[in-house]
């Protein structure tokens, strides 16, 4: 980046805020101004029909005695353990394999992210379809080896390990990342340590690991993030209005009961306060990880 | 390949310590035959556990109401009824017509805006440049449901809701992930070009237009490939800001069908499988147009964010 400090010209200034306006009108209408309006709308009552109205703290306080909201943290708290390390550790193992699929290499990196290009909308109803308790193919596949598998997509016990298990079907990218990753591992390094009798695990844990905890550390920290925000498949698969609405507590993910709140119950005040709870919950978790890196994390170099 | 070890070709093969550049990462491929059995079958598969969901869904598509939930592979009767009768029982034309406009005025919108604003990031040295670079990135951690609500209060404000305009106009105005990508390759171009075409008489409008942008072409075709995804897949926006089938999206019509057909509705899954051939397929064409460009952006994502 800029190394002298040479004079700051008048034009280029002008010319720089020309170029950066579009963002910075969209920073205030679309950042600035409902960041702040979220805190206004936090402490009213508002149904947008009529103007919101001061409760003062009312919102956080039936906020915190509301058992769906309980639910619903609790829902997307399990979800996100489950997730996210499952998803880490099978996308790394996919990325060895890969590393170590030679010419064929391109040909499983495309049919490993395929997935990812699919709607999530189509993920949901996929889940409905192969997770399906009687004729899903999952279960098909369980009985070829003697498991009578349970009902995924109704008994409240195995909705979340099935939201689980397809979230793994998008991988995809995060394979992509860690092969990336993978390939700026020094050859050297491997080669040393054979020389000194280490074997595959040895290798993993010392060279391959560490040298790539910078990308695993990027991946948790992003998928962590969005776990807590997951909506679409869960959404699609036990959410709606068909011919009667429908729903499943199992699924109740904080995302979707705040969606619920604001734009079905138009609870808008209500849905402000869960939203700015939703900001403080991932901005700690963000910081314990960010914290937590610093002792794990393997930055060589540490060039910028 | 040999089954011989001999150490020679080795370290010639290790010699590149560039990124990609053949066997880092112990990219070394199995040696022995036992080794390259058990990788060629565990790659199967899992091949086909990440395959075979896409597999299914179409046969699905192309077996009669009652044979759809019997896991053939090949169906029993084949019929391309369901793509007639889906065209039929929901305006899909006008659902496809409706994603195309918003994904490509969402794809050309955030494409060029984002660049205007990397570029005078990258380029120009001005007084709380860093500051503002910063209020980027922080920008980049804010959950959307945090401005969710009030920005869908502004849409209702300017009589835009109901319609397919909240879906794509944020994007003119750039978008945080798209410029910290783009300023990054801004960065990486060398600096002497500009001076030298300032020196010849090149106004910034046209460094810009005539040298940054046509050398950071791939940058922009991964950040259009991004968008083209986001913008045709989202679920979210369509569901707060459409009310009226007619003005639906693809994945939004793809959902009202699962109500409607699906549990708790009429039970024709025959139709909603064959809805959801036609919201996926655009994408996977997508893939294979643009997969170069898919595969390096994601990995850019990785190494740089």
């Amino acid at each position: 980046m800029s190394r002298r400090r040479s004079a700051v010209r008048a034009g280029d200034t002008r010319a720089a805020w020309l170029f950066i306006s579009p963002w910075v009108v969209g920073f205030l209408i679309f950042t600035l101004y409902p960041l702040i309006y979220t805190g206004y709308l936090s402490l009213t009552d508002y149904d947008v029909i009529n103007d919101p109205s001061f409760v003062g703290l009312d919102n956080f306080r039936a906020l915190v005695s509301d058992d769906k909201v309980m639910l619903a943290l609790r829902n997307t708290a399990v979800f996100a353990l489950m997730s996210v390390p499952v998803k880490i550790v099978l996308s790394f193992f996919l990325a060895l394999l890969l590393n170590k699929a030679g010419r064929a290499t391109g040909f499983f990196r495309t049919a490993f992210f395929l997935p990812k290009m699919t709607p999530p909308v189509a993920i949901g109803i996929l889940l409905l379809l192969m997770f399906n308790g009687q004729s899903g193919l999952v279960n098909e596949v369980l009985g070829w080896f003697g498991i009578n598998g349970p009902a995924w997509t109704t008994d409240p016990t195995w909705v979340k390990p099935g939201l689980v298990l397809m979230s793994l079907w998008t991988v995809g990218a995060s394979v992509i990342i860690l092969l990336a990753a993978l390939r700026n591992v020094p050859q050297e390094l491997y080669d040393a340590a054979r020389v000194d009798g280490a074997g595959w695990w040895a290798q993993t844990r010392h060279i391959t690991v560490p040298m790539t905890s910078g990308a695993i550390f990027f991946l948790v920290i992003v998928d962590t993030i969005a776990a807590l925000q997951s909506f679409t498949e869960a959404y699609t698969a036990y959410f709606g209005a068909g011919n009667s609405t429908y729903g499943n507590d199992a699924a109740l993910f904080y995302a979707i009961y705040l969606f619920q709140q604001a734009f079905q119950f138009l609870h808008m005040g209500y849905a402000s306060a869960m939203a700015l709870l939703l900001f403080v919950i991932i901005m700690a978790i963000t910081a314990v990880q960010v914290r937590l890196s610093k002792r794990f994390v393997f930055y060589a170099g540490e060039q910028s | 390949m040999t089954a011989t070890d001999t150490p020679a070709p080795r370290i010639a093969e290790s010699a590149p310590l560039v990124a990609g550049a053949g066997r880092t990462g112990d990219g070394r491929p199995l040696r022995g035959p036992i080794g390259k059995v058990a990788l060629v079958v565990v790659m199967s598969v899992l091949t086909l556990a990440f395959i075979y969901p896409f597999v299914w869904l179409v046969s699905a598509s192309f077996k009669p109401r009652g044979e759809v939930f019997d896991n053939r592979l090949i169906p029993k009767t084949f019929t391309l009824h369901n793509y007639v009768a889906v065209w039929h029982d929901a305006p899909m034309a006008l659902w496809l017509t409706n994603t195309v406009y918003v994904t490509v005025l969402a794809t050309i919108t955030v494409t060029i805006s984002s660049a205007l604003v990397a570029w005078g990031f990258a380029y120009f040295r001005f007084r709380g440049r860093d500051l503002l670079f910063g209020l980027v990135l922080a920008s980049m951690m804010i959950p959307g449901a945090v401005t969710m609500i009030p920005t869908y209060l502004i849409w209702h404000a300017v009589g835009f809701t109901g319609t397919l305009v909240p879906l794509w106009a944020q994007n003119l105005f750039g978008s945080a992930f798209y410029i910290f990508l783009l300023r990054q390759f801004f960065l990486g171009l060398p600096r002497d070009l500009f001076e030298a075409a300032k020196l010849d008489g090149a106004n910034n409008w046209q460094m810009f237009r005539l040298i940054a942008l046509p050398l950071t072409r791939p940058a922009l075709v991964v950040v259009g490939l991004f968008e083209f995804q986001a913008a045709w897949t989202d679920l979210m926006r369509p569901l707060i800001y459409l009310r009226d089938s007619d003005t639906f999206t693809v994945p939004r019509g793809l959902k009202s069908m699962l109500d409607q057909f699906g549990f708790g509705g009429e039970w024709h899954w025959e139709l909603v499988v064959t809805a959801s051939v036609i919201t996926t397929l655009p994408m996977i064409v997508v893939f294979f147009l643009g997969q170069r460009h898919f595969m390096q952006g994601i990995a850019t994502t990785g190494t740089r964010g």
